[in-house]
């Protein structure tokens, strides 16, 4: 074992204190190279709770965003069941709720005010605190250092910034539910003047928390771009990232300059909040009967402006790491390159690119005049062409591949129709004609679950089967896996395939009694109603969705018990991939590679005719191949 | 494995890491004031004609903070450059004097602060309204230094009035409807000012934190790895040269226009 | 280079900056035109003002092109804010304003 530190020129400065990492004579396991902890084994905390090596790091966002995934889905429970039986006390859990949130469950009763809560809460929690922190955060973290050839991340201190961060705006998110007045009860979107007269102080814990969040966000980002230009390994020139590195690279832009606007705008509604500023709330306001005390003067389009800026791009941050790693599932299980790379990495870079100015297809309904609509409706439209390009491309990639029928397999395969129904269902609603009608409808609630739920959820669980070998030695349990699938695909579209039916049918979002006030059944004979057919729809869906919370168990149970009591894996590269993460011992240690390798190859060299193996990992040459290309 | 180029710059890129890390936080920096300045953009364009302030704020005080921020950036650099050649005592000179100088700003801003804060509008019940600054107050009266109008459009476009009056006036409180200072939630212009030039002021702050940091204990890489310190001051430069920036466009847009 | 030479530079970046300063202030309280007029040639000497700024004080005349990428990307970006944002509020459906 080396245990010097290899100089290669003409890339290394000389280190400064040499001295210093001559002295390992004695590592039993693989070599640190320079770290933080210099001769002695870091305590608990630093290894373990203040962790600078990304793997950690990533470890450490992936587990508790998985928490926050399912205590949000735990909330879209509690609003599904009050949904189907409006004013019925919840089962079970209902004297817990009153006990723990008071008067707002009194009896086990979800209050409308609750409800709201829930609502914004769900929404909130899902997209901020579950799928970025581990779509981006924990699978990037984790995984792109070792696809680049990096010892870690460019800046591992801020990297653990970045996580404590995104911790302690999760803590004051989940905290103000306990706050008297309950949480935010303003949507996710947390659209003025409804956000800063409604009372409860919920919703400046909810903008201290968007602002710790982001914060985070913007934190990461800066380190996965200086990163990804920065440390690729000799050889690694830009086309030869793999697809998901791409993805994480537009991901990181996207989170880089859509944020901070978002956090200009949270800054000010939370001087309108507490400060009584005006910045949102018009002039002549009037709460309750009465004239607010406030200066007015302000506009509450420009909050959904600057939210919509970032709300856009954000749901792209929501979409590319999932097919980033859907990319590379699909082509590892396939045995043959991805069928046009050079798209995929146009089309990622237009979709970053277009995300930003589409924001106002949101807001169609605000009184926009004719110009500004067809301007946001034409970028809308053509956005879609590079989303259509990058999964046809994965698509055609199936064809003629000696396909494996894996877990992570499957759910990337789950992906792709998914994908395919929310993004196609995404372009009436990109029409501001049609939109007119559907906005705010049910239709919306399921265009966009499709595309995150069934869409970048299974691309996240794809990727957690199929990394999980390399974070621990183990495989997860492939039959509880393909259980774990199957269900959770058929449950996703009984919950989600019905919500298309009744928005068209009229039925609004956001209505605590799942629209029983303009049911047939309360008011017979008015005219457009929503039919009894429609209500009853929602007992299927609050059951099917039960059932969808009830196929995750095995999935959690597997992900624990086979960290001690999965099949291990006889190779640092079970799944026989070319990528350079799977060219590192398992797991990877500290400093990652024990010598800085040098890539010869792109990314997907699968069945290359004439070469030893069906498949040729990056950092090394097949006879076939010429010498490596330079920067 | 150490991570590479955090000294030497990559060949391919031409820069080493922090100095790459720097722009592009400063890049979401420039989108985050940019979305400020937006708002304050939407906001006056939406104001209706006359109700948008002019010449609230001091131009002399705006000008002497610009000069004090503009020679703090000064400074900063040849603070770089002092750390570039190796000379360690220029270099303490003139950050020492970057710190000071930004304490400076910050103290002309407190005072311009504390100024819109005992600076009343205090509505009469005759329909009059009462501006000025508050000499004292007690129970029974408020005195002000200020004037009384009778035209609320009279207190916005201060630029075009000439010689206003400053005399003390004593108020009694049951004559008084309403009494509120020019803080944050007096209009959006105050709304505006406070909260753009409180998040610029979080910066200065911020950023004399780390400069500060590097001056003091900080300091003590220059004797093991002079490069890579180099690189640090060099970092917090550039932000602070960015604070200065933003600086550059605050002043016109909330004192000059 | 050398100290000397810097502060030399420096001396006129910052009569330079005095100066622009100064001619703000000029328009500001001049008589010129109307405001909208005033704010334009205000905001035009700024952005000369920043230029000398970032371009001497933060070197980025002299930055590598990766710098410059990122920083046209997100002057794009903030115009498309404000701009798209601006024409959204004064843009509105045919006969719905008096």
């Amino acid at each position: 074992m080396n245990n010097e530190v290899q100089q290669f020129p003409p890339f290394r400065e000389p280190l400064a204190t040499p001295a210093h990492h001559d002295d390992h004579g004695h590592d039993a396991h693989a070599d640190h190279g320079h770290d933080d902890y210099g001769h002695h084994e870091p305590s608990f905390l630093t290894k373990y709770v203040f962790s600078t090596d990304h793997k950690i790091i990533g470890i450490q966002y992936g587990l508790v965003s998985l928490c926050f995934l399912l205590f949000g889905f735990s909330l879209m429970l509690l609003m599904r069941w009050q949904i189907a039986h409006p004013g019925v006390a919840v089962p079970l859990l209902g004297p817990l709720l009153a006990k723990m949130l008071g008067p707002m469950a009194a009896g086990g009763v979800i209050s409308p005010e609750l409800y709201n809560a829930f609502g914004a809460m769900h929404g909130t929690i899902m997209v901020f605190l579950g799928v970025v922190p581990l779509a981006f955060a924990a699978f990037g973290n984790y995984v792109v250092p070792l696809m680049i050839g990096a010892p870690d991340m460019t800046f591992p201190r801020v990297n653990m910034a970045s996580f404590h961060a995104f911790f302690l705006g999760g803590v004051v998110m989940l905290v103000s539910f306990f706050i008297p007045g309950g949480a935010a009860q303003a949507g996710w979107t947390s659209y003025s003047p409804l956000a800063t007269t409604i009372p409860t102080n919920g919703q400046a814990f909810w903008l201290v928390g968007m602002v710790l969040l982001i914060t985070s966000s913007l934190l990461g980002a800066v380190n996965f771009i200086a990163t990804i230009i920065q440390l690729r390994a000799p050889g690694m020139t830009w086309m030869r990232l793999p697809f998901f590195v791409w993805a994480q690279f537009v991901t990181a832009f996207i989170l880089l300059l859509a944020f901070p606007p978002l956090e200009a705008a949270g800054v000010l509604q939370l001087m309108d909040n507490v400060a009584h500023t005006s910045f949102f709330l018009p002039t002549g306001l009037a709460v309750g009967g009465r004239l607010a005390d406030v200066s007015g003067g302000g506009s509450p389009l420009l909050w959904q402006h600057l939210f919509w800026f970032l709300g856009h791009p954000e749901v792209y941050v929501l979409i590319l790491p999932a097919m980033g790693i859907v990319c590379e599932v699909i082509v590892n299980n396939t045995r043959k390159p991805v069928w046009g790379y050079k798209s995929l990495v146009y089309s990622v870079l237009a979709v970053g690119f277009l995300s930003f100015i589409v924001w106002a297809h949101h807001m169609y309904m605000t009184g926009m005049g004719q110009k500004i609509a067809t301007f946001f409706q034409a970028t809308t439209m053509i956005i879609s062409i590079p989303s259509v390009i990058i999964l046809t491309c994965l698509f055609i990639s199936l064809w003629g591949g000696a396909i494996r029928f894996n877990t992570p397999m499957l759910f990337a395969l789950g992906f792709l129709p998914m994908f395919g129904i929310g993004g196609l269902t995404g372009l009436p609603l990109g029409l501001a004609a049609a939109d007119l009608y559907l906005h705010d409808t049910y239709y919306i609630i399921a265009h966009f679950h499709y595309v995150v739920a069934p869409g970048t959820i299974f691309g996240l669980f794809a990727g957690i089967y199929y990394w999980y070998p390399k974070m621990t030695g183990r495989r997860m349990n492939e039959y509880w896996g393909r259980v774990h699938f199957w269900c959770s695909f058929c449950f996703m579209n009984i919950v989600f395939m019905p919500m298309f039916v009744q928005g068209i049918k009229g039925m609004l979002r956001r209505m605590s009694d799942g629209g029983a006030n303009y049911s047939a059944l309360r008011v017979p004979g008015a005219i457009d109603t929503l039919p009894d057919s429609i209500m009853q729809l929602n007992t299927v869906i609050l059951w099917a969705a039960i059932g969808l919370g009830i196929s995750q168990i095995p999935f959690i149970i597997n992900l624990f018990w086979s960290i001690s009591h999965g099949e291990k894996v006889n190779s640092d590269n079970p799944w026989r991939s070319t990528t350079l993460e799977w060219q590192t011992p398992t797991p990877p240690p500290h400093g990652n590679f024990k010598t800085e390798p040098e890539i010869f190859c792109g990314p997907y060299e699968y069945s290359v005719p004439g070469a030893a193996a069906d498949f040729t990992p990056q950092n090394e040459t097949s006879s076939t191949k010429a010498p490596p290309a330079t920067h | 494995m150490e991570i590479p180029y955090t000294i030497q710059a990559r060949p391919d890129t031409g820069l080493y890491n922090a100095k790459l890390g720097i722009w592009l936080f400063l890049a979401s920096e420039v989108m985050l004031f940019g979305g400020l300045f937006s708002a304050y953009v939407l906001l006056r364009v939406g104001a209706p004609e006359g109700f948008w302030p002019h010449g609230w704020l001091s131009v002399t005080l705006g000008t002497v903070n610009t000069l004090i921020l503009a020679l703090s950036a000064i400074t900063t650099l040849l603070a770089w450059v002092a750390c570039k050649v190796g000379d360690f005592k220029k270099f303490k000179l003139f950050h020492a004097c970057t710190l000071l100088l930004a304490l400076s700003f910050l103290s002309v801003k407190s005072y311009e602060y504390h100024d819109k804060w005992i600076h009343y509008e205090i509505h009469l019940k005759d329909g009059r309204i009462a501006d000025g600054h508050l000499v004292r107050q007690d129970d029974q009266q408020v005195v002000i230094e200020g004037r009384i109008v009778t035209d609320e459009r009279d207190l916005y476009d201060l630029r075009t009035q000439k010689n206003i009056p400053h005399d003390e006036i004593t108020l009694s409180r049951d004559n008084i409807v309403k009494m509120e200072n020019y803080g944050p939630r007096h209009n959006t212009f105050t709304a505006i000012y406070f909260t753009m030039t409180g998040l610029h002021a979080l910066h200065i702050l911020g950023g004399s934190v780390v400069i500060g940091f590097l001056w003091g204990p900080g300091s003590r890489m220059w004797k093991t790895n002079r490069e890579q310190f180099t690189n640090r001051i060099e970092v917090s430069g550039l932000f602070w040269h960015f604070v200065d920036l933003v600086w550059i466009f605050l002043f016109p847009v909330l004192y000059l226009t | 280079m050398d100290l000397k030479s810097a502060i030399r530079k420096c001396v006129l970046v910052f009569l330079a900056v005095a100066c622009t300063t100064s001619m703000m202030i000029a328009v500001s309280f001049s008589h010129i035109g109307g405001w909208p007029v005033k704010v334009a040639a205000i905001l035009a000497v700024a952005v000369v003002n920043a230029f000398l700024v970032a371009g001497y004080l933060m070197h980025l005349l002299s930055e590598k092109k990766l710098i410059y990428t990122v920083l046209i990307f997100t002057v794009f970006f903030f115009a498309g804010l404000l701009g798209l944002t601006l024409w959204a509020m004064q843009d509105f459906p045919v006969g719905t304003t008096h």
